[in-house]
């Protein structure tokens, strides 16, 4: 094409060589920059990147990493480039997890797992991430079509799934075990999950598999009413799990009474979710790359702009199973992990020689207490800081009610109850 | 029970509870809690058509019973609207309820989420924690379902979005 505009440029030029009459030489010279303005649009036709070896620091045009490798020269990260290491599984590629992905990809995460079963939908066009071009495409291969573009150098894996069917959650848990991109990582095969989907059932799962496999997540939301959100770290075993008490909501102050739900299911600002997203993804680098401090729970109220945080302990009565598990471990891990803390607080101290912030030696210790003091229990919703509340009551004590059920046990083979209910159903 | 209608509360007072807390993972205790699944939904059935109110058809679409398909139909102005009625045990059930799923009707209502998930109201998913693991099939079709359908399904047939089968062979709606 680029020929045939440079022809044609030269034709305009002899066209106008050979016109004797200069009044027509403004239209002509008007031509010929509209070809040299095709000309200059066929040129910067879209390149795909190649992939880049090693991250660089230098400091040119074309080098897509120097201004994140800046963080390692001010000294804000220590190892840009360990994120290269790093697996994360994203759950859930809609409004906030879409952006997650594209924030990670260009930080040049080494592998993202992405799973959704959804398709892109043009309802979803009041969001970020996702074109109108994309609409029918699940949004598994559309956010992979767009995140290779962006950053080749990350390894990408797609799952359709729903997570929360049998078959799904199985298939989502073996991809979580997976090693083959750092078969020397200890645990699972990813260094963090976060689970950005909408409802409480599909967390529930994420919840249940990162309990089962000793993972450490992150959890976002964004309100159904699209002016809160939230993200949380959990740890099991040594933070409350998703399951040791009712799911926190950032109280938006809206009387929920006054909300008008008749006609609609849910809201959704790309605002919002893109607060979520930036906040999510910002814990998870300081998460990665050690850096800063890592919240354990960040509630975010857009009408107030208030920023509720606090800390949750596991429920020693939690009704999973596998939180109970990992809780036990974390007990009798505690000792040996406590010593390693205070040897490294030490060490840290002996660092810096006489700082004024560390001048008095007891300042070590007061943190700590302080913590101890601020730290919520899950079962205690009333020590709930201001601006948080819980979105379900907590399940009854079940043992009270066994009485109920009629003692007609005369059916108890599966079978025989199946062919009961069939013939009900004829 | 703020929230729910006096008929829904009796109802659903008459639905034999469950005992059992065991998901499709649990393997024996799955067993054990499907068959009590099983009591209920005769249970409930039976009193459905001996209160002259049968409403729907589910039964288990695989061995495991994590699959679940059947119909539900609603009386507006005297004729009866049918539907395909499917939805998949969660593996967190039943600590989640399951998400209840009305194909058809995919795209033609906002109170439901994409895939055909009926949007249920405020009161359901408080209800459904409170009482988790008494609550289970049966109790998820009475308290989501039964509401749902008396409250859209009117308004579907009025804003024209779906028609009665009879009317439907004219206008070749799906
Ligand atoms: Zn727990």
């Amino acid at each position: 094409m680029e020929a045939e505009l440079k022809e044609m440029l030269n034709d305009l030029d002899s066209l106008k060589q050979s016109l004797p009459d200069p009044s027509n030489h403004a239209s002509i010279h008007k031509l010929q920059s509209r070809v040299e303005h095709l000309t200059k649009l066929a040129k910067s036709a879209p390149v795909r990147r190649t992939k880049v070896q090693d991250m660089s620091a230098e400091v040119v045009d074309s080098n897509p990493y120097s201004r994140l490798m800046a963080l390692q020269r001010m000294g804000i990260v220590e190892n840009y480039e360990r994120i290269r290491d790093f697996s994360v599984a994203i759950v859930g590629i809609g409004g906030v997890g879409s952006v997650a992905a594209e924030m990670l990809t260009r930080c040049g995460i080494g592998r993202l797992l992405l799973y959704d079963y959804d398709k892109v939908e043009l309802a979803n066009m009041n969001r970020l991430f996702f074109r109108p071009e994309q609409v029918g495409m699940t949004k598994t291969d559309a956010a992979s079509q767009t995140l290779s573009d962006i950053n080749p150098d990350v390894v990408l894996e797609s799952f359709t799934l729903n997570i929360t069917t049998v078959q799904g959650f199985e298939t989502f848990m073996s991809s979580l075990r997976n090693k083959s991109f750092c078969p020397n990582k200890e645990g699972s095969g990813v260094d963090l999950v976060l689970s950005c989907v909408d409802n409480y059932e599909a967390r529930m799962a994420v919840n249940q598999a990162c309990n089962e496999l000793n993972q450490t997540w992150m959890e976002s939301g964004v309100s159904e009413d699209a002016v809160s959100g939230h993200i949380q770290l959990l740890i099991p075993g040594e933070t409350a799990c998703f399951a040791c008490a009712p799911p926190l909501v950032v109280a938006s102050g809206v009387d929920e009474r006054t909300l008008k739900r008749e006609g609609v299911c849910a809201a959704s600002l790309p605002t919002t979710m893109g607060v979520v997203a930036g906040l999510l993804v910002q814990n998870t680098l300081k998460f990665l790359l050690q850096f800063g401090h890592v919240s354990p729970y960040l509630g975010y109220n857009s009408l107030k702009d208030f920023f509720p945080t606090m800390e949750m302990r596991p429920n020693p009565q939690c009704s999973n199973a596998a939180c109970l598990e990992r809780q036990k471990e974390c007990l009798l891990a505690k000792p040996a992990k406590d010593a390693a803390i205070r040897a490294k607080m030490e060490a840290e101290a002996l660092l810096v020689p006489e700082g004024p912030l560390h001048d008095d030696n007891e300042w070590n210790i007061s943190v700590v207490d302080d913590e101890e003091l601020e730290r919520t229990d899950a079962t205690s919703s009333d020590a709930l800081p201001e601006g948080l509340t819980r979105e379900l009551p907590p399940a009854d004590e079940f043992q009270k009610f066994s009485a109920a059920e009629p003692t007609t046990t005369t059916f108890d083979d599966i079978e025989e109850l199946r062919k009961q209910l069939d013939a009900l159903n004829a | 029970m703020e929230g729910w209608d006096p008929n829904t509360k009796s109802t659903l007072t008459q639905i034999p509870l469950l005992t059992t807390k065991a998901g499709p993972r649990d393997g024996a205790a799955w067993t054990t809690r499907l068959k009590e699944e099983y009591k209920a939904l005769i249970a409930y059935t039976q009193m459905n058509k001996s209160n002259d109110n049968d409403w729907f058809r589910i039964s288990a679409a695989n061995s495991e019973g994590t699959r679940w398909t059947g119909k539900c139909w609603y009386v507006h102005n005297l004729l009866k609207y049918e539907f395909d009625l499917q939805f998949d045990i969660p593996v967190t059930y039943p600590s989640t309820a399951p998400e209840l799923e009305l194909p058809q009707l995919d795209g033609k209502t906002q109170k439901m989420y994409r895939g055909g998930k009926i949007c249920l109201t405020v009161h359901f998913k408080p209800l459904w924690a409170k009482n988790s693991p008494r609550f289970g099939i049966a109790h998820a079709l009475c308290l989501g379902l039964a509401p749902w359908l008396a409250a859209e399904v009117p308004i579907l047939v009025d804003s024209g979005m779906i028609k009665h089968k009879d009317d439907a062979t004219s206008t070749s709606e799906s």
